[in-house]
């Protein structure tokens, strides 16, 4: 009798701990999601799904409000601002910002709107802003110098089956997995 | 038959409203599957959560189908969508820059906004990196200017490199996804996975 309340006791606890894992949705659905998203952008716009080519814009609109004469000289501001002729009014621009609101209502659903700082138990708030200061300015970076970032050139490169797609995510995993070991103590 | 602004059926200004609703749709997705969270993120390069994993290709197959499948209904002309040029030197480095820069901020620049938009300070400290990294790029530009114009294929897809179809291709890659997914499932039973 004892065992078998034991075992119903276990069992509830088993499925309040289902109920809690099951708090974000399917991988797999959401992976679906996510495709049919790619596809709609495709089939209205022509393009894949993108975010780093909106933090240029917004890069450029800045040091071109703070810094007139300045970008008048360079060349990359030159370049850019004769293919873009208004930075901000710009496809990845409206997309990102919509993705600000999208994220913002999933949260919202699902309870998840609070401010902290997501880490590890094992380091403190302070060691994980720093290493994503870190990983920001190298990944901001990188982005630029590789035409894109995991959703303009690796998915929605290797969507539209382009090679560049597919050494662009491969070469972005391959590293984080052969460094992996090296930034375990941030995150097991 | 689409795209839509390439063949003149939406205005521009339409273009940048649907441009938006798709983001709303991106954002919503990625929040809803976790990818709002460092930890589940960094969880594919561990074994412990490989969320990322079956996401990524999972929409990757389905958007290499649905693409493949509209073209084939004559919903879609192929020839007018944009396929990513190759430049192969600054595809790579760039590459492995970004590769250093998720395993050590536990975000990409999507997933970081979909993570600031909950109130993730981590999220919104590594976009601070961000802009400071494009702002590296730009300004330096006369520097890495050679390498990043390095090494241009056009735009060749990886079908046409082995000579194959298309569908071909696909239906090789969904089988080394579903290969993969079987790896993600095993390394989640085998590596402990903690609530966050």
């Amino acid at each position: 009798m004892q065992d078998r309340l034991h075992d119903i006791f276990i069992n509830k606890n088993n499925n309040m701990n289902d109920i809690k894992k099951t708090k974000y949705i399917n991988p797999y659905l959401g992976g679906v999601l996510l495709g049919l998203v790619l596809i709609v952008a495709y089939y209205v716009s022509g393009r894949g799904l993108g975010a780093s080519g909106a933090i240029k814009s917004t890069t450029v609109t800045i040091v071109d409000k703070l810094a007139p004469e300045y970008t008048q000289k360079a060349v990359f501001y030159q370049d850019f601002k004769k293919t873009h002729p208004q930075p901000m009014k710009n496809w990845l621009v409206f997309e990102m910002l919509g993705v600000l609101v999208g994220g913002l209502i999933s949260g919202a659903i699902a309870g998840r709107l609070k401010f902290k700082v997501e880490h590890s138990p094992k380091i403190t708030s302070k060691r994980r802003l720093i290493f994503a200061l870190m990983g920001g300015i190298l990944f901001g970076y990188g982005s630029q110098l590789g035409r894109g970032c995991t959703s303009g050139s690796a998915l929605s490169g290797m969507a539209v089956l382009s090679l560049g797609g597919f050494l662009s995510m491969a070469a972005i995993f391959g590293t984080a997995f052969a460094l992996a070991y090296f930034f375990r103590k941030n995150w097991i | 038959m689409g795209p839509l602004i390439v063949n003149d059926i939406i205005s521009q200004n339409t273009n940048f409203l649907l441009a938006f609703l798709i983001g709303v749709g991106f954002g919503f997705v990625l929040e809803a599957s976790g990818f709002s969270s460092s930890r589940k993120l960094a969880g594919v390069f561990y074994g412990y959560d490989t969320v990322v994993l079956k996401v990524f290709f999972t929409a990757a197959i389905t958007g290499m189908l649905g693409l493949l499948f509209m073209s084939l209904f004559g919903w879609i002309d192929l020839n007018f969508i944009y396929v990513n040029p190759t430049y192969v030197t600054s595809t790579l480095v760039g590459g492995v820059i970004m590769g250093a820069g998720f395993i050590m901020g536990g975000f990409c620049p999507g997933t970081s906004f979909c993570a600031a938009s909950i109130g993730k300070i981590d999220a919104m400290v590594f976009i601070g990196g961000l802009f400071i990294g494009v702002l590296i790029f730009t300004e330096g530009y006369p520097f890495w200017e050679t390498m990043f114009n390095a090494n241009y294929l056009g735009s060749p897809k990886l079908n046409e490199i082995f000579g194959w179809s298309q569908g071909f291709l696909t239906f090789i890659i969904i089988l080394v996804a579903l290969a993969m997914f079987w790896v993600g499932e095993w390394a989640e039973k085998k590596f402990p996975q903690e609530e966050y």
